[in-house]
């Protein structure tokens, strides 16, 4: 079941879709089409489920569009499409309560929303990965974009999550790879956040 | 109603469920009925408490959960409303426990005393079933009721009288209660 109105904060409406293309151009690409600079998203799909993560909570963004679309295909997953970010940290810890492993996918400026509520997973030592899609950085056409973008490391390091940061599909795969290891095997919280270099630039 | 007396009827009636409470009074009330290693107490995040609960009723789906909360945390988490709606777990039940008050900080006048009603919004989000109840009585068949699984989601609110009572305390040790609920699930701290 698709969650009704997710109109993006700036005022079009592509975040809410939940399978249809994102408008993303990659204007930086190190690698050949077809390799890992288009496929990371199934990469990183297969990353999260060698680490046996079984549920999955988001607020929709353009740059995680194919990896909602692997998880929401997948039976073994069960997904919640969120109305605010925060909400998924809540979910997160009592998936963890309750025995499974949950990760949270959100733009750069979801993280603002989360602020208070990560003191759960921080407090209970309970696991968290969320993979935050960066806006505001890099090519950035919107400044509405922007102060949360610049903010968000400095805001999850604030409240005590671990930031860990890729610029590249080779970086990625392996960083939430072996943070997915050190979030669920030591009850720690890591916020991997993806480069909107790597993103690629978004046309208006 | 008072609302530790409509607490300890549902909970004498729990049945296996896996409780969750919400910060300030609901987390009170649950501990003064007897603390247990399957209650999950929370002391702050307020608005997490509903979402809590899914994430334990999505990993646990032979359990029943029941989430006790209050209506000033419930209204922080009225997103929850749509996201539990749209994720239909049969094994959640929202209790909330509605003196119309925001009762730990001094009794302030909340919404739901101007007419914004959690069980509407619950009912209109999805929810397979929800009520207000506002007679002792009404809370001995709701027991019966949450005997059993509903079809989805369900949302009560209990109308309690807006009284602060003595404070029942449960541990505030985040990481003993989280460790304590997961071994009575059967897992180990890592």
């Amino acid at each position: 079941m698709q969650g009704p109105g997710n109109e993006e904060e700036d005022g079009t409406n592509t975040r809410g879709c939940l399978v249809s293309a994102a408008k993303v151009e990659h204007v930086k690409s190190n690698t050949e089409p077809g390799d890992l600079g288009t496929q990371w998203p199934h990469e990183l799909y297969r990353a999260l489920k060698s680490a046996d993560v079984r549920q999955m909570a988001y607020v929709p963004d353009a740059g995680h569009s194919t990896l909602i679309e692997l998880f929401t295909a997948d039976d073994e997953v069960t997904c919640n499409v969120l109305t605010t970010e925060e909400e998924g940290v809540a979910v997160s810890v009592g998936a963890w309560l309750g025995g499974q492993r949950c990760v949270l996918l959100m733009q750069s400026s979801g993280v603002g929303n989360c602020i208070n509520m990560l003191s759960l997973p921080v407090l209970t030592q309970s696991p968290l990965l969320m993979i935050v899609t960066m806006r505001g950085e890099w090519a950035e056409f919107n400044p509405w974009q922007v102060p949360m973008g610049q903010a968000t490391q400095a805001s999850l390091e604030a409240i005590g999550i671990t930031v860990l940061r890729a610029d590249t599909a080779e970086d990625l795969i392996d960083i939430v790879g072996q943070a997915a290891n050190t979030v669920y095997d030591t009850d720690q919280q890591v916020a991997v956040l993806i480069g909107q270099r790597l993103l690629g630039k978004k046309v208006w | 109603m008072d609302r530790r007396q409509a607490v300890a009827k549902l909970l004498d009636a729990r049945d296996g469920a896996l409780v969750v409470t919400g910060l300030g009074s609901p987390s009170y009330d649950v501990h003064a009925a007897g603390d247990r290693d399957d209650n999950y107490y929370l002391w702050g995040a307020m608005g997490s408490a509903a979402l809590v609960g899914l994430g334990i009723a999505q990993a646990q789906p032979d359990k029943r959960v029941m989430v006790i909360t209050g209506d000033g945390e419930q209204l922080m988490a009225f997103g929850s409303h749509a996201t539990i709606g749209v994720a239909q777990p049969k094994n959640l039940d929202i209790i909330v426990l509605d003196n119309e008050h925001f009762g730990e900080t001094g009794m302030q006048p909340s919404h739901t005393g101007s007419g914004i009603d959690h069980a509407a919004c619950a009912a209109a989000c999805g929810f397979a079933d929800t009520g207000v109840l506002r007679a002792p009585d009404e809370v001995d068949g709701l027991c019966q009721k949450l005997r059993q699984k509903g079809a989805g989601p369900r949302l009560f609110v209990l109308k309690v009288t807006a009284k602060n009572l003595p404070r029942s305390l449960p541990p505030r040790d985040a990481v003993f209660i989280k460790n304590r609920f997961r071994t009575h699930l059967g897992f180990s701290p890592c």
